[in-house]
C-alpha cells in the first residue's frame, strides 16, 4: 500500500516539476505551529508559499496535486552542525574547506568564515534533501585554534548563498582541543578572555585587524557554539557567556544533563546527539541516553546533530531514540524545525499560511527508521527525489542487463 | 596439492603445537528451565511464529511451538513483545578501541608493519570497556573482536560471548575460529605510503598479500616435509607466528575477514583467493558490493555491510542505503549488517530496519523474519559458529533476546538478555544490569 502511495506521487512529480502551484491533499500536517496538528488537511502553494490550509481546497485547473494519503507533513528538517557543501568525501583534502589549521599566523580567526567556501552543488546536499532535510548549520570544525571560525544556517535550495539568519562562532573547549593549544583547557580560556580583551584594545597579539572587527561584530549579532561535554566545562562558558552577554548554545554537551537547572536558566540550548551514552573520554562520563529528556524536563531547550556530514540524515533516528528515551514525540520533532529556526534565526519554519513551503510527506511517522521522504517540496517545488545515490541505485538495480551498467543512466 | 598438505599439517599442529593457547575459560552463568510464551518469534534463519512459546533449559533452546515443561521453569509472558535469537556482530572494535578512547588504550592497529598477521586482537582487549554493557543492553549476545585496517593483515579476531568478566578468555566463544582480519585499499597504502613504505598503491597491496601467502604455503610445505620425515635427524622448522595464522587461514581453520569497499578490488580478492586456494568468508563494509552481488552470491561469500555509511574516504564514495539490501537479493546470499562502531552495535535491529526499508522502498518484499537473518543465522554463518547460535532452533546455544515490540523500529528496545539460557541483562531489573569496573565509582556525587 506504502508503495503504490509512493509511485503515485514520483509519477505526478515526473509529469509536471515546473508547476508554480501546488496542491498537497489529505495530509496529517504537523504545523509545528499554535494550530499543532491539523489532520486531513490540503495545503495550497502558490509562488513557493503556503496560500491557503484548509479541510478541502478544491484544485484549480492544471495544478497539480499529491495526495498525502493522511501520511505526515512536516517542515523540512534541519540536519545538525554539517560541512555539508564544505567536505565532498572527508578524507579527500582537497576537496574540504571546514577548518583551518596550521596558518602561517598564530592568530585566532574569528573572521575565518566557511561560508565563503560553500558548494551547492556538492553530491551531498541533494543526498540530504531528499532524505527530508531542508537545511544546516554549516559548521567551522575544529583545527588548531580554539576559535575555529564562523559559520551560519543555509538552505539546501542548491542555490549559491542560500544562507539565511545568524552567523554562528565555533568555539572549542575540551580536553583534546586544550592539547593542541597549549596543554590546559585553562590555556583556552585565558586565551578566549585575552582575545574579547583585544577586540576593544590596540593590541593585536591573538586577532588581527580584521578578527578583532569580526569578532566585536559577532560578540553582537551572533550565536557563539561552545563546542564541549563536562559539566565543569559548560558551567565555565555559562559564566563566559554571562560575563559578555553573549548569545550562546553548547554543542555536544554529554553531561549537560548534570547542569540543566543552570542551562535552564542562562536558555543556553543544547545540541546534542542523543546517541551518546559511553563515556568517551573523560569529558563524558556522565553520557546517558536519556540526556535529551532530563534537558527538556528541566526547561533546556534541545536541537540535534550527528557531528556527521555524509551521513547527517541520521538526525532523525537521533530523535526517535531520544522519544525511545523520553523526550516527547513533538519535542523532538520542534528540534529539528522551530528550535534551529529559534535559535539561528532565518525562517521559523512554521507551517503556516504565509510560511516558505518548505516541507516533507513522509512514509510513516517522521521519527521511524523504517521511515522514508516520500516527497521532498522546497520553496513550493517538488523535489525530483534524485540524487548520486539514487541514481546509482537506479542503475545497479536491474538484474543482468544486456549492457554494462555504464549505459544504464537513470 | 596444497590441500593434501594441509590436511597433514592439521594433524600435526594438533600434536605438537599447544593445541590452543590462551583457551575460552567461558563458564555459562547460572541459569534456570525458562519459557517464553505468546510472543512474536523469528527464529532468526526466516522463519516466524505467532503467539508462539519457546523453552530454554540447560542453556540451550528445548523446542519451539510445544514440549513439556520442567515444573521449576520461570514463565516469561511475552504477550505483545517479540523473540529473536541473541544479535551477532561480526564486526567490533570493543576491548582494543575501548571507552575511553584515550592514547593509552588504542589496541587496536599494531600499524608497524604492513604484514602483521602474528597479533591477536584477544591479546589487546580491555574487557573493562563499558560498550561491551551497552552491546547486551541493546541485545548484542556473540561478537567478533577484530583488529583494525591499517594493516594488510591485520592479525587474528576473536570471537566472545558477551557476557561481562574479568578477563578476555571468560569470554571467548567456544569452538568459534579466529578470524584473519585483511585489508583492501586505502588504508593500508596510506598508512605505509606516507611513510614511503611498501605499500603506497593498491597494486602494491595485492603483491604484498600474494607475497606473505607465498611464504605461507612454503611454511605448511616445511612443516609436511617434516611431519613425512622420519624425524629422528631432523630440527621441527622454527616457529613463525606470522606464519602460523597465514597457513591457518590458507588451510581453512582460520575465516577470513577482508576488509575492503570497492567492487573491483573484491574481485580481484576473489581471484587472489583461487590462486591460493582459501577461501573468503566476509567481505567488511564493502560500499560497492551491491555491484557485484550475483558474485559474492556465486561464491559464497558474505557482506558485512552498513545501513548508510559512506562519503568518509574516497573508496566510500559510492554507498547506497540500497546495498545490503541488494546484497541480500540472489540466491544463496549472505547479508550481514555489522557495526564497526561502539554507538551502532547497540542498536543493529534498527540498522538492519534501516536497510530493509530501503530495500522495500524499491519494491522489494523484505520482512522482519527475513532482515533479522542479517544479524543472526548469517552473521553466525560469517563467524563459523552457525552450528551454536544465530538461529532459535533445539539444541542451539539459548541465546534470546525479548523484545517490548518489533525490533525493527527505533522505539524498540531489549527487555531480556539471555546468553547460554542465563538472563545476562533485563531492562527493569537494575540488578541485571552490569556495569564495569571502569564506571564504577565516576560522579558518584551527581545524582543519576
Amino acid at each position: 500500500m506504502k508503495h503504490l502511495l509512493l509511485t503515485a506521487i514520483f509519477c505526478v512529480i515526473s509529469a509536471t516539476s515546473q508547476a508554480q502551484d501546488l496542491l498537497i491533499t489529505n495530509a496529517t500536517l504537523h504545523t509545528m505551529g499554535k494550530a499543532g496538528v491539523v489532520q486531513n488537511a490540503d495545503i495550497l502553494i502558490k509562488h513557493g508559499k503556503i496560500e491557503r490550509i484548509a479541510k478541502k481546497i478544491t484544485p484549480h485547473h492544471g495544478i497539480e496535486v499529491i495526495d498525502a494519503a493522511g501520511k505526515p507533513v512536516t517542515p523540512a528538517f534541519f540536519a545538525g552542525i554539517t560541512s555539508a557543501g564544505l567536505s565532498e568525501v572527508e578524507m579527500v583534502y582537497e576537496a574540504v574547506d571546514s577548518e583551518y589549521k596550521e596558518l602561517y599566523t598564530d592568530l585566532m580567526h574569528p573572521e575565518f568564515d566557511v561560508r565563503t567556501a560553500y558548494n551547492p552543488h556538492s553530491s551531498v546536499v541533494p543526498i540530504t534533501r531528499v532524505e527530508g532535510f531542508g537545511y544546516t548549520l554549516l559548521g567551522a570544525t575544529r583545527g588548531d585554534r580554539t576559535i575555529s571560525g564562523q559559520g551560519g544556517m543555509v538552505r539546501f535550495d542548491g542555490g549559491y548563498s542560500s544562507f539565511e539568519g545568524k552567523s554562528a562562532v565555533f568555539v572549542e573547549l575540551s580536553g583534546y582541543a586544550a592539547e593542541q593549544v597549549g596543554g590546559s583547557r585553562a590555556v583556552q580560556w585565558m586565551l578566549l578572555q585575552e582575545a574579547f580583551a583585544e577586540m576593544n584594545s590596540d593590541e593585536a597579539n591573538l586577532l588581527s585587524p580584521m578578527g578583532k572587527k569580526a569578532l566585536k561584530k559577532a560578540a553582537k549579532e551572533s550565536v557563539f557554539v561552545f563546542n564541549t561535554h563536562r559539566a565543569a566545562d559548560i558551567v565555565q562558558v555559562l559564566k563566559f557567556v554571562d560575563q559578555h552577554n553573549l548569545s550562546a548554545v553548547i554543542n555536544g554537551g554529554r553531561e549537560a544533563w548534570m547542569v540543566a537547572p543552570a542551562l535552564a536558566e542562562a536558555r543556553v540550548p543544547v545540541i546534542l546527539n542523543s546517541l551518546d551514552n559511553l563515556p568517551t573520554d573523560f569529558d563524558s562520563l556522565g553520557a546517558r541516553m536519556d540526556n535529551a529528556a532530563l534537558l527538556h524536563q528541566a526547561g533546556v531547550s534541545i536541537l540535534f546533530s550527528s557531528g556527521e556530514t555524509h551521513n547527517s540524515r541520521k538526525v532523525r533516528q537521533l530523535a526517535g531514540n531520544a522519544v525511545s528515551y523520553g523526550l516527547p514525540h513533538d519535542v523532538a520533532l520542534a528540534a529539528m524545525t522551530v528550535t534551529p529556526a529559534n535559535v539561528f534565526g532565518g525562517g521559523n519554519r512554521v507551517l503556516s499560511v504565509g510560511a516558505a513551503a518548505d516541507l516533507v510527506i513522509w512514509s510513516g511517522d517522521p521519527l521511524e527508521v523504517t521511515t522514508v521522504a516520500a516527497q521532498v517540496v522546497m520553496g513550493g517545488i517538488p523535489d525530483t527525489m534524485q540524487s548520486r545515490q539514487t541514481k546509482l541505485r537506479d542503475r545497479y538495480l536491474p538484474q543482468q542487463p544486456d549492457m554494462p551498467r555504464a549505459y544504464i543512466k537513470p | 596439492m596444497h590441500r593434501l598438505i594441509a590436511a597433514a599439517a592439521v594433524v600435526f599442529t594438533q600434536t605438537t603445537f599447544a593445541a590452543e593457547p590462551f583457551p575460552s575459560t567461558y563458564e555459562p552463568a547460572a541459569s534456570q528451565p525458562t519459557l517464553i510464551k505468546n510472543a512474536t518469534i523469528l527464529t532468526g534463519d526466516g522463519g516466524r511464529l505467532e503467539q508462539a512459546s519457546l523453552l530454554m533449559a540447560n542453556g540451550k533452546v528445548q523446542w519451539l511451538g510445544s514440549g513439556d515443561i520442567p515444573a521449576d521453569a520461570a514463565v516469561i509472558d511475552a504477550d505483545g513483545k517479540w523473540v529473536t535469537p541473541g544479535i551477532i556482530d561480526v564486526h567490533s572494535h570493543l576491548g582494543v578501541y575501548p571507552s575511553p578512547g584515550v592514547r593509552a588504550h588504542s589496541d587496536g592497529n599494531e600499524a608497524t608493519a604492513p604484514v602483521t598477521a602474528e597479533v591477536w586482537a584477544e591479546h589487546s582487549i580491555w574487557p573493562q570497556d563499558p560498550g561491551f554493557t551497552r552491546a547486551l543492553a541493546g541485545g548484542i549476545t556473540s561478537l567478533q573482536i577484530l583488529p583494525g585496517s591499517a594493516n594488510l593483515f591485520g592479525g587474528r579476531g576473536v570471537t566472545l560471548k558477551n557476557l561481562p568478566a574479568t578477563t578476555y578468555q571468560a569470554m571467548k566463544f567456544p569452538g568459534a575460529p579466529h578470524g584473519l582480519k585483511m585489508a583492501c585499499g586505502e588504508n593500508p597504502k596510506r598508512v605505509y605510503g606516507g611513510r614511503t613504505k611498501a605499500p603506497s598503491t593498491r597494486m602494491g597491496n595485492v603483491a604484498a598479500y600474494r607475497t606473505a601467502w607465498i611464504k605461507a604455503q612454503n611454511y605448511i610445505d616445511e612443516w609436511a616435509a617434516y611431519e613425512a620425515s622420519d624425524k629422528a635427524d631432523k630440527k621441527a622448522p622454527l616457529r613463525d607466528l606470522e606464519l602460523e595464522t597465514l597457513a591457518g587461514a590458507l588451510k581453512g581453520e582460520i575465516l577470513v575477514h577482508m576488509h575492503c569497499y570497492r567492487a573491483d578490488e573484491m574481485m580481484t580478492i576473489l581471484d587472489m583467493a583461487k590462486e591460493f586456494g582459501y577461501r573468503v568468508s566476509t567481505f567488511h563494509h564493502g560500499v560497492e558490493a551491491y555491484k557485484i552481488a550475483d558474485e559474492l552470491a556465486e561464491q559464497g561469500v558474505c557482506g558485512a555491510l552498513w545501513a548508510d555509511w559512506w562519503g568518509f574516504k574516497m573508496e566510500a564514495y559510492d554507498g547506497i542505503q540500497e546495498n545490503i539490501a541488494l546484497v541480500d537479493r540472489p540466491k544463496g546470499s549472505c547479508s550481514v549488517v555489522h557495526s564497526d562502531s561502539d554507538e551502532g552495535i547497540q542498536r543493529l535491529n534498527q540498522e538492519a530496519a534501516k536497510a530493509m526499508a530501503r530495500g522495500n522502498a524499491v519494491g522489494m518484499d523484505i520482512t522482519p523474519e527475513h532482515a533479522i537473518r542479517w544479524v543472526t543465522s548469517n552473521a553466525a554463518k560469517s563467524l563459523g559458529i552457525e552450528q551454536h547460535t544465530g538461529t532459535l532452533a533445539p539444541g542451539l546455544m539459548a541465546d534470546v533476546v525479548i523484545w517490548n515490540q518489533n525490533p525493527f523500529s527505533v522505539y524498540a528496545k531489549a527487555d531480556q538478555v539471555f546468553i547460554d539460557g542465563a538472563m545476562a541483562y533485563d531492562r527493569n531489573n537494575p540488578e541485571l544490569q552490569p556495569i564495569t569496573d571502569f564506571e564504577l565509582g565516576q560522579l558518584a556525587e551527581v545524582a543519576r
